[in-house]
């Protein structure tokens, strides 16, 4: 029992904590919350059963085709829901233009792809059906290596430097000579692929079903306003003890007082601490 | 009564549509109807207040199983039940709304999106009460309402209703304070407007509307299942405000109609509806963010007359600030405030005299704009305290300040651009509206007298800054010294005891400035103290009574502007030589 609940609570925790550096990827690129975030982790499953699954290609070359796929979405959200926008930033239009991207994201592949949830091949096929199959141990496996990705990206390289550079001050990074429009793009290509890898890695667990999206978008959202914004350890140690919670709460409780739950705790996180439980306080508006 | 003419079309076709249409158009025109419902209801919160709340299909939701499950289960009249889905959509519009008074706009459209999510996952899974996925019958009505004619009649009427008492909230104190709190929050808090009690009416409200619509929405259904309220129906009515413009009645009406029926000439796009409506929310928000609105608005399209002068009048403004003699002076006690290491105010003690000039001066960074601040309520001081006569003034509290009888205007002018420039001045005098919400939604005789006043008033300000002919103009085509004038306006609309101004010559021509110190000496002649912080000295110097150097968050002299002109340090630190 123990071992079901933390087996499947760390998964999903997993992927929504990979959800969650989504968002704050995009976030440190350009100050924008993007509701993209959700439905690139649902295309990762989709075009992950799309291309191993009908096109039947061999795995690491459909998960190469699922995750560049995903990228591209990434960067079509930079160019044509973000950027626009990026002037009017304090009239928050982005919200809007995001969130109209990403219904189109999702009615699209409801009506290409399928309205039902559609079955996600098996990758490598190790520990059938116990708390060690794959489908729990894979987003958890993709998560770990993401964080160590990212940060090696980070503090090693030099595109890593100048992505934290516009992350901490755009103004003076754009003055430093920083092609901030291209280190934008990248990092929306590079949350797009960091999302499509939550939905292929978890979907196993999740299935390649277009409502994951906005499904992710909201879970995916929990461990980002717990951890505070641009945060990546608090998304991380968020997501999972969001899944973890959520599982427990099922398996004991059912799912109505587990969704009541979840999300009474979020409000509640929300309304004490407004900047995250490991954010910085607002700016002074007067 | 010019304005009144498109609804009056639009309810004219409604009311002969039963002549030309058959059973099918009853049921499509109910459905708009009772869309709307919601819809106008919603438009409070999102075209007016600029809540983004993209998940109010919850509401309609709890509001129809809410009508349903009394119906079937209980045996209880469908009215009853209509009416007790609205206050269960009411209970829960202020439970979803109220985080909105601490988060910002994605979070709280987030939490609006999360309550939807979980409340279709709670109707499924709790089937010993709402069916689960099988679902329950919607209430039945019985004659005249039983046939889809008389359905459509129901829901029209309440729709014209709902229409009727929006545009009464849009145009009275209440739909000002929601303009004013989407695009000038801190000249909003500086007016007197609660956010946390003004949403949480509107959410009460918009919830009820919500709530009543659901029930209907089953009775059209005539059975139900959570599969009928999907999340792209929360986003059809979201859109039909955004589609309609903000800060508008019919703009929105006429999105709603235009969403509902789309579909219907345009059967082969029924499966690619929701996309089409997702890339027009994108193009809307991308080419045309005044949405079918500013299309529609041809007045203010007319150029503006190009050679204005601004030419205060302020012997109108005995007239305008009645309030009797003002005795209480605003004292500062040994104020410290610190940002971090830096020390902004550092011990200030001062006192501003009613009915006096003061004039606050001082190099870049020496504590003018925090001192306003801290007597405005934005800032907390850490030691000392201000007073209004012997009443500590409380911290952190800035909209408790217009009723105590302090007003202010802001270094960059904070003005509802989209509003007129008379609704802007009407802000002001928001704190002087004692007509409740109900009292403005039917329109009652003192909520109409009350409103006669404030506009009245609100004119005699912008006839006393020199405005008038401009009042019926949007605020965002005026030219920068016209806004600076409106804030006056704004500020005196309220009748302050005391009218504290932020830096309002930058900016003005040497005429301007010139007619400024007039006007400002004229307020302190009719009994407004005034606390004035500048950079233009010989301003200071003409009008003032009184004047403080500050210098390094302290005071560096104190006394008449004959004392400071004489004053060594003033001249070496401040004014050169």
């Amino acid at each position: 029992m123990l071992a079901a609940i933390l087996a499947a609570g760390l998964a999903v925790g997993a992927t929504y904590a990979l959800i969650g550096v989504t968002y704050n990827i995009m976030f440190s690129a350009s100050r924008v919350m993007s509701f993209t975030a959700g439905q690139l982790g649902m295309l990762g499953g989709v075009l992950g059963a799309m291309f191993i699954s009908r096109l039947h290609l061999p795995i690491l070359p459909g998960m190469v085709l699922a995750l560049g796929g995903c990228a591209l979405v990434g960067l079509v959200t930079e160019i044509i829901a973000v950027r626009p926008v990026l002037k009017a930033l304090d009239q928050h239009l982005y919200v809007l233009s995001t969130l109209g991207f990403a219904l189109m994201i999702q009615t699209f592949t409801a009506i290409e792809w399928s309205t039902e949830p559609q079955p996600f091949p098996r990758l490598i096929g190790i520990g059938e059906g116990g708390p060690w199959d794959e489908k729990f141990w894979l987003p958890v496996l993709a998560c770990v290596a993401t964080i160590v990705g990212l940060e090696l990206l980070y503090r090693r390289t030099l595109v890593g430097r100048a992505f934290l550079a516009i992350a901490e001050d755009n103004f003076a990074a754009r003055a430093l000579g920083l092609p901030e429009r291209n280190l934008r793009m990248a990092s929306y290509a590079l949350a797009g692929a960091v999302g499509g890898l939550a939905g292929f890695a978890g979907g196993e667990l999740l299935l390649a079903f277009f409502a994951n999206g906005s499904m992710l978008n909201f879970y995916g959202f929990i461990p980002v306003a717990l951890g505070g914004l641009g945060n990546n350890k608090g998304a991380v140690i968020g997501g999972l003890a969001l899944g973890v919670f959520q599982q427990a709460a099922n398996f004991l409780m059912g799912g109505v007082v587990a969704g009541v739950a979840v999300f009474a705790v979020f409000i509640i996180v929300l309304l004490v601490a407004p900047q995250g439980l490991f954010g910085a306080p607002a700016a002074r508006r007067v | 009564m010019k304005a009144l003419l498109p609804y009056a079309a639009l309810l004219a076709a409604a009311l002969v549509l039963p002549f030309f249409a058959n059973d099918y158009w009853a049921v499509i025109g109910a459905r708009a109807a009772v869309y709307w419902i919601l819809v106008a209801g919603l438009n409070l919160v999102v075209g007016y207040g600029g809540q983004l709340a993209i998940g109010w299909v919850a509401l309609l939701t709890l509001g129809a199983y809410t009508a349903s499950i009394l119906v079937a289960r209980f045996d209880l009249n469908p009215f009853i039940a209509y009416a007790a889905g609205g206050v269960v959509g009411a209970l829960s519009g202020v439970i979803v709304g109220l985080p909105a008074l601490r988060l910002r706009t994605f979070y709280f459209a987030m939490t609006t999106l999360g309550f939807a999510t979980i409340l279709t996952q709670v109707a499924l899974s709790w089937q010993s009460v709402t069916g689960g996925g099988i679902g329950l019958p919607g209430p039945t009505l019985s004659p005249p309402f039983d046939s889809a004619w008389g359905l459509y009649f129901l829901a029209l009427g309440l729709a014209a209703i709902v229409t009727w008492m929006t545009a009464n909230i849009a145009a009275s104190r209440f739909g000002r304070s929601l303009i004013a709190i989407r695009d000038a929050e801190v000249a909003a808090e500086a007016s007197g407007i609660s956010k946390a009690r003004l949403l949480t009416i509107v959410f009460l409200f918009s919830g009820f509307t919500a709530g009543v619509a659901g029930g209907l929405f089953a009775t059209l259904q005539s059975y139900i299942t959570p599969d009928a309220f999907t999340f792209d129906l929360s986003v059809t009515f979201f859109i039909a405000i955004l589609v309609g413009g903000r800060g508008s009645i019919l703009g929105p009406l006429l999105g709603n109609i235009l969403l509902t029926l789309l579909p219907e000439f345009a059967a082969p796009l029924v499966a690619w509806s929701t996309f089409l409506y997702a890339a027009l929310l994108l193009a809307i928000v991308l080419l045309m963010p005044g949405g079918i609105a500013a299309l529609l608005d041809f007045r203010n399209r007319k150029p503006l007359e190009s050679h204005r002068s601004i030419v205060p009048q302020p012997d109108r403004l005995r007239a305008l600030l009645d309030h009797g003699p003002v005795r209480e002076d605003i004292v500062l006690r040994n104020v410290v405030l610190a940002f971090g290491g830096v020390r902004a105010i550092d011990g200030l003690d001062i006192t501003i005299r009613a009915g006096q000039v003061h004039g606050l001066i001082g190099p870049n960074g020496s504590g003018k704009t925090t001192t306003l601040n801290v007597i405005s309520g934005y800032y907390a001081p850490q030691e000392g305290e201000a007073f209004l006569g012997s009443r500590v003034l409380p911290h952190g509290a800035p909209q408790t300040r217009a009723a105590l009888g302090i007003a202010r205007t802001f270094q960059t002018p904070r003005v509802i651009g989209e509003a007129s420039v008379l609704q802007n001045v009407m802000v002001g005098a928001t704190v002087d509206g004692t007509a409740s919400f109900m009292e403005a939604a039917l329109t009652l005789p003192r909520y109409r007298s009350e409103e006669r006043t404030l506009t009245d008033r609100a004119m005699q300000a912008l006839s006393v800054v020199g405005l008038a002919s401009l009042a019926a103009v949007r605020a965002d085509r005026l030219q920068h010294s016209e806004l600076r004038f409106v804030e006056i306006a704004r500020a005196l609309a309220g009748r302050p005891a005391f009218l504290l101004l932020d830096e309002p010559a930058a900016g003005l021509s040497t005429d301007e400035i010139n007619r400024l110190g007039s006007l400002i000496k004229a307020i302190a002649a009719a009994g407004t103290g005034v606390l004035l912080v500048e950079h233009h000295a010989d301003l200071i110097f003409d009008i003032c009574d009184h004047v403080t150097v500050l210098n390094l968050g302290r005071e560096l002299a104190a006394g008449t502007p004959a004392d400071i002109r004489a004053h060594k340090e003033v001249v070496s630190a401040y004014l050169g030589a």
